[in-house]
């Protein structure tokens, strides 16, 4: 039924729609990156497709391949119990594309988590920053070209650690401790 | 020289109490609880401290626990006011620890004779009943001076001192809670402030009904009152006199020592270890000694006010009465004469005859029962049950059995017109 | 982001909202999350959610081991509940890999998984019972779950980190006496299900703690990605088991419990009958539970026979090219998905022809789990964490990964 449902958006979205698969039983329809808020606004209003969940929502480099990235949006419809896979290609000299955290509230950390792991900036998310890796690390690790043990500058001492020097300042050399009244 | 003789007494009373009973029963109870609990939940407990070989199945494991305790690093976190930091564990134990001095664990010692009278033992100034043989015919009993030996401080208003102390116990926590300049303790004293002051005025309302029905404030002379008889045979424990006030005031009370099911103020999921995060080593020690001891605390005085206290049942001063009719009844007049007290005195016999020591012994042996098994109770509740949410303590607190025991109150209040 | 100049006065005193920090070492954060609480007395203004304190690598570490070498890392996904990641990850590479495991792997794997599903449930109702403050429900659950982690470890080897799924079949088949263990085992379990039944279901206090707290609505749910207990409570009838069955769940016969209110209540109660139909589940297999081999018979695939591989030479390199090289994965992607201890586990593997994957993404519901926590958790008191964050059974790494 789902294939069914990837004509009927082919139909729909004639010139969006680059390719569609059906290899292995997922049914998979690729479109551009332009078109995504569109097409996806579209699956989950629409009274016959009703895709409402979003399974799963990643990024996959492709290195040496132009175009470098692909997000991966797999869509589920709970009471009609059919999933569809959306994919959109996104090249590396502008890795910028719509964000989709106002149709899917889950979209919010998903999307996060991509930006972290890929370095693709999400145009309208309202909160862009990394999710599973500390603000200050550099680089993008799950892209291809990240070394797998490559190592990242030392971060200046924040003030909690800076709180512990000054304990050890107190107690073990002698020096008063700011802040403590007696 | 009788001030310097009291004084000693009084000095020896606090040694015996306080710290021969209070600080002993408190510290074992560290471990009690450890082990009555893995009891329950089917492991072993502390069974590892050992000296020379002897485990004494983990009882070392106080002696362990003490001396970690002293020789761990106690530090004090940075801007916090460190007199206040230091005070506050020390406060909360001395309340703790003071609030036993009205606590009585036997009668008042009769140095004449003690017999008797419709469920009282009241001392005359015989040394024995063939004294009586000789007495003069228009003599008036006199009643022989008591000491009380088993009660640290006798006074006439001790319940209110009981209240008093309780009251005060709040500083310590709040100001644990404050001093330790960190948001979870500030957190926990708070909430512990808040529910410690709102439970004080269901436990003194629970026992409103209780003053009524006694008629005094003095524990000890409540103690007494429990001995008579309801209808020849039962004893009148609080429990049958006050049923209601018992639930109000153990749950009341519980509450106000912070214990589960009313733990919030230390509740370890959520704010990590409450108003006490911050101390370390003896302070903590002393927190939760003073819990526990608060916990003996809550046993002894529900054992004394609704079990009897030091009351044996059918237990009086000379022997075992098992009714009523074997006991002298209250002179008309006022005065006895000393025909009367003759022919009352032959009336009254007990049905086992024992002497005076080894009553006095009974009755602290009971006393001491009673409040073993009230530690086991909370120590049962406190197992058992998840805590309440901060609002639903206060609601508890306010909504619930505050006007419970007002109504309480007022049955009483009803029952006592109707039946005097 | 609220602006902490946010003040409040109340008759006429002023205030302030206070921040906590609900830092990752916290004795209710289990599994290590921060959490930013802005608070207003005992309420919860705003909440921010910090995840990845247990973040290893996982993806990274998958496209550079072999196939099989991904199955440690997939057991330490979620780690009460091993063995339904690793099947996961077996019946994903199996579909990309166009091969059917045999019918006896496919009892053994539903088995297993059950087991592992109670060891996720048990451990989930125990830490409950623990973050409310009622320890003695904490240890009963812990001890059925060592019962069942000795059965684990009978089969598998391990208690935890089980790596017992391999591409195209198990590690080995169960034991003999796996059946009789069985029933031991499941008296215990069935005795004490019953005393934590008793000690917490119709508990006052512990009704008052979880009903009406930590609410969703289905819509919500929905949009935010939940799966497994957390979306049945809301009244989603979405089990994976039986929407889109797979292994031997199509021939057995059970029950999914669906709640109403989608609150912790609610998710307690499904996640209790869950145990009840899990044991529902492995009684059945046991019984259908038929002969024959755990591997399939794919030399490509499976390792051949340790006599083979030490006495001639076409086992000896068959041996050897699929420990170097790798099981080759014809290329290709696929989204495969079971039903995991809270909800839809999925792998999302893209394969380029050759013995390593070209990405493997893991679909935590955990994290999917957690994405609405703000929703849960603002408005409400800071106390109501506690038991929202339990039954929410965010697992450390499966969020992270």
């Amino acid at each position: 039924m789902s294939a069914e449902d990837i004509k009927r958006l082919g139909r729909k979205f004639r010139k969006e729609i680059i390719d569609t698969s059906d290899r292995l039983g997922m049914d998979t329809a690729l479109v551009t990156k332009e078109s995504l808020v569109e097409v996806l606004t579209y699956l989950r209003d629409d009274e016959k497709l009703q895709y409402n969940m979003l399974r799963h929502l990643t990024c996959v480099d492709y290195l040496h391949r132009e175009p470098r990235f692909e997000v991966v949006y797999a869509l589920y419809s709970v009471s009609r119990r059919q999933q569809v896979v959306i994919k959109a290609p996104v090249t590396e000299d502008d890795p910028v594309i719509d964000s989709i955290h106002h149709l899917y509230g889950c979209a919010n950390w998903a999307e996060r988590e991509v930006w972290d792991m890929y370095g693709i900036r999400f145009k309208g998310h309202p909160d862009l920053r990394r999710i599973l890796l500390y603000e200050e690390f550099e680089g993008h690790p799950l892209r291809k070209d990240y070394e797998k043990q490559a190592s990242q500058p030392r971060v200046e001492l924040l003030r909690a650690e800076r709180d512990a020097f000054e304990e050890f300042k107190t107690y073990h050399l002698g020096e008063p401790a700011e802040g403590s009244r007696v | 020289m009788t001030l310097l003789i009291e004084f000693a007494i009084a000095l020896l009373k606090v040694l015996v109490i306080v710290f021969g009973f209070v600080m002993a029963l408190g510290s074992l109870m560290t471990l009690t609880e450890r082990k009555y609990s893995a009891f329950m939940q089917k492991r072993w407990g502390p069974i590892r401290a050992e000296v020379l070989g002897f485990r004494f199945g983990g009882l070392l494991h106080l002696v362990a626990d003490g001396v970690k305790m002293i020789l761990k690093e106690d530090f004090i976190p940075s801007g916090a006011n460190r007199n206040i930091h230091t005070i506050a564990p020390a406060m909360g134990l001395f309340t703790a620890m003071v609030i036993f001095a009205i606590i009585p664990f036997a009668d008042a010692w009769c140095t004449g004779l003690a017999l008797p009278v419709e469920g009282m033992d009241l001392c005359f100034g015989f040394d024995d009943a063939e004294a009586l043989q000789s007495a003069q015919p228009a003599a008036v009993a006199t009643f022989a001076p008591t000491h009380p030996y088993f009660q640290i401080a006798d006074l006439n208003a001790g319940l209110l001192y009981m209240f008093a102390i309780t009251g005060i116990g709040v500083y310590g926590t709040a100001l644990g809670g404050w001093a330790s300049n960190s948001k979870y303790s500030l957190l926990g004293g708070l909430r512990a402030s808040a529910q410690m002051i709102s439970y004080e005025v269901s436990m003194g309302l629970s026992l409103a009904g209780l003053l009524m029905v006694y008629g005094t404030l003095d524990v000890n002379e409540m103690v007494r009152e429990q001995g008579a008889l309801l209808w020849g045979t039962v004893p009148m424990w609080g429990i049958l006199v006050q049923p209601f006030a018992f639930f109000l005031f153990l749950t009341a009370s519980i509450a106000e020592s912070k214990r589960a099911p009313f733990d919030m103020p230390e509740a370890e999921s959520e704010l990590v270890a409450g108003y006490f995060t911050e101390y370390s080593a003896m302070k903590f020690g002393i927190f939760s000694l003073s819990e526990f001891v608060m916990v003996v605390f809550i046993g002894a005085i529900c054992a004394t006010l609704f079990f009897g206290g030091w009351q044996v049942p059918w237990l009086y001063a000379d022997g075992f009465h098992f009714s009523g009719d074997s006991m002298l009844a209250a002179a008309s007049g006022g005065a006895w004469t000393a025909g009367e007290l003759q022919s009352y005195v032959q009336a009254s016999t007990p049905d086992i005859a024992l002497p005076y020591g080894l009553v006095v012994f009974l009755r602290i042996g009971c006393f001491l029962t009673k409040i073993i098994l009230m530690i086991a109770l909370q120590l049962q509740i406190r197992w058992t049950l998840p805590r309440f949410r901060y609002d639903q303590i206060m609601f508890l607190g306010w909504k619930i059995l505050l006007p419970a025991s007002l109504i309480n109150l007022f049955i009483t209040a009803l029952a006592i017109l109707l039946l005097r | 982001m609220v602006d902490t100049n946010h003040d409040m006065d109340t008759a006429g005193i002023h205030t302030a909202p206070m921040l906590l920090n609900m830092g990752p070492s916290h004795p209710a954060m289990h599994g290590t999350v921060r959490m930013v609480l802005t608070l207003d007395g005992e309420t919860v203004i705003k909440c921010d959610a910090e995840i990845g304190y247990l973040h290893r690598g996982f993806e990274k570490e998958c496209e550079h081991s072999t196939w099989t070498q991904v199955f440690p890392y997939t057991d330490r996904l979620n780690y009460v509940s091993p063995l339904l990641n690793n099947f996961g990850f077996a019946l994903a590479v199996e579909k990309l890999l166009e091969i059917e495991a045999t019918p006896r792997c496919n009892y053994i794997r539903t088995i297993m998984g059950e087991v592992a599903r109670l060891s996720d449930h048990l451990t989930c109702m125990g830490a409950g019972s623990l973050e409310l403050g009622g320890f003695s429900g904490f240890l009963y659950a812990i001890e059925a779950r060592e019962l069942v982690w000795d059965l684990i470890e009978e089969v598998t080897g391990a208690r935890l980190t089980v790596s017992y799924g391999r591409i195209g079949g198990l590690k080995n088949d169960l034991t003999a006496d796996f059946a009789e263990r069985w029933k031991v085992v499941r008296e215990r379990v069935l005795r004490i299900w019953e005393d934590i039944n008793r000690l917490l279901t119709k508990n006052r206090i512990f009704l008052d703690r979880m009903e009406g707290t930590g609410v969703i609505s289905q819509a919500d749910a929905i949009s935010y990605g939940l799966t497994g207990p957390m979306l049945r409570s809301t009244g989603v009838d979405y089990d994976i088991r039986k929407d889109k069955p797979y292994f031997a769940y199509g021939e057995l016969d059970f029950d999914v419990p669906v709640g109403t209110r989608g609150d912790n209540y609610d998710r307690y109660l499904v996640r209790l009958e869950e145990i009840r139909q899990s044991i529902r589940i492995i009684d059945q297999a046991l019984l259908k539970l038929p002969d024959g081999p755990v591997n399939c018979d794919d030399p490509r695939v499976v390792l051949p026979e340790k006599e083979r591989v030490y006495n001639s030479i076409e086992g000896m390199i068959n041996h050897f090219k699929l420990v170097f090289e790798g099981i080759q994965v014809p290329a290709g992607e696929i989204y495969s998905y079971t039903e995991g201890g809270n909800g839809e586990l999925g792998y999302y593997i893209v394969s380029n022809g050759t013995g390593k994957p070209w990405k493997v993404s893991i679909r935590s519901p955990s994290f999917y789990n957690m994405c609405p926590i703000s929703k849960f958790v603002e408005g409400g008191m800071v106390a109501d964490i506690i038991p929202t964050f339990d039954t929410i059974n965010m697992i450390g790494g499966e969020i992270d990964r």
